[in-house]
């Protein structure tokens, strides 16, 4: 009885008619709270956290250089998860998740390289650098296009998602060579000083802005990914009947 | 306003930062409601005709 209950949120979710109207009803909850955080998070690193003793005011592109670099990861890691969760459960949503991830999480992926490599020419006197992070980070845009391009190389969305599903599964791994590419190798990249056990190593007036935007961009992403679910949905279901009740045709 | 727009020094990096961000924010709602909308037209279209042959 208890093990029936637990998983029928599960099943619920697995319904596509059910997924599509959650998620449109979902969506204003997480876009609104999103762009209030991130507009405030930009002011806030922009204006009122005090400059760095080293960087100057040069430091100020962490605020856009960290939460895009976030979202690179945990844009995949959510793909990941919803490609395996498609492949072992044969679950059809699953796929539209793991399939509408990936745009978003490429275009964050260019984010994090750009804003890196600007940041980088002032401190390191360097555009780029063949450096462990920089390039396990350029490998994850490849993962995505890698991924993008295999889907789009199938007609039958079944096998799309399969391949694509064992591609996302294995990029994973690359997600911990990443994070972790700072410590384990000798890098230009500096270690991490927010996202990392024990208390982060900046000063509260620095680091609030930078935890509202890690906020503001997760929830930016729920809202996106929840509307090309949505779209995705659409697309893989079109020949049934709840679209046209949903549609109120 | 000019001090706070020179940064230090670092206008030249610290902008483009900001606007390539701000840039790829805006395209990911352009992009996921166009997406949407093509989709939402397509399934009208589909079940408007479903209608008629019915």
């Amino acid at each position: 009885m208890m093990a029936d209950m637990r998983w029928t949120w599960f099943h619920r979710l697995a319904s596509p008619p059910y997924l599509y109207g959650l998620a449109t009803r979902l969506t204003p909850w997480f876009a609104w709270p999103a762009a209030l955080l991130i507009l405030g998070g930009f002011y806030a690193g922009l204006a009122l956290a005090p400059p760095d003793y080293q960087q100057g005011e040069g430091f100020r592109i962490i605020y856009v250089h960290v939460p895009t670099a976030w979202m690179s990861l945990m844009v995949y890691v959510t793909m990941g998860v919803a490609a395996g969760v498609g492949l072992i459960w044969r679950m059809k949503v699953a796929h539209a998740v793991a399939a509408s991830c990936a745009p978003i999480g490429a275009s964050f992926t260019v984010a994090a390289l750009v804003t890196g490599s600007l940041w980088g020419k002032p401190m390191w006197g360097t555009w780029w650098v063949w450096d462990p992070r920089l390039t396990s980070e350029l490998i994850l845009l490849f993962l995505y296009l890698g991924f993008m391009g295999l889907r789009a190389g199938f007609d039958d969305t079944q096998r799309a998602d399969r391949a694509g599903a064992l591609l996302a599964i294995v990029g994973l791994v690359n997600v911990p060579i990443i994070h972790y590419s700072v410590i384990w190798w000798n890098s230009l990249h500096q270690a991490p000083s927010v996202l990392r056990f024990g208390k982060p190593t900046i000063p509260g007036a620095m680091l609030a802005p930078l935890l509202i935007l890690l906020l503001g961009f997760t929830l930016f992403f729920a809202a996106v990914l929840l509307v090309r679910v949505r779209a995705e949905i659409l697309q893989r279901e079109r020949a049934a009947r709840w679209i046209g009740e949903a549609l109120g045709t | 306003m000019s001090a706070f727009l020179d940064m230090g020094g670092y206008a030249a990096f610290i902008w483009p930062a900001y606007g390539v961000t701000v840039a790829v924010l805006v395209l990911n709602i352009i992009w996921a409601h166009g997406s949407l909308k093509r989709a939402l037209e397509t399934a009208r279209r589909r079940s408007a005709s479903a209608g008629d042959n019915s």
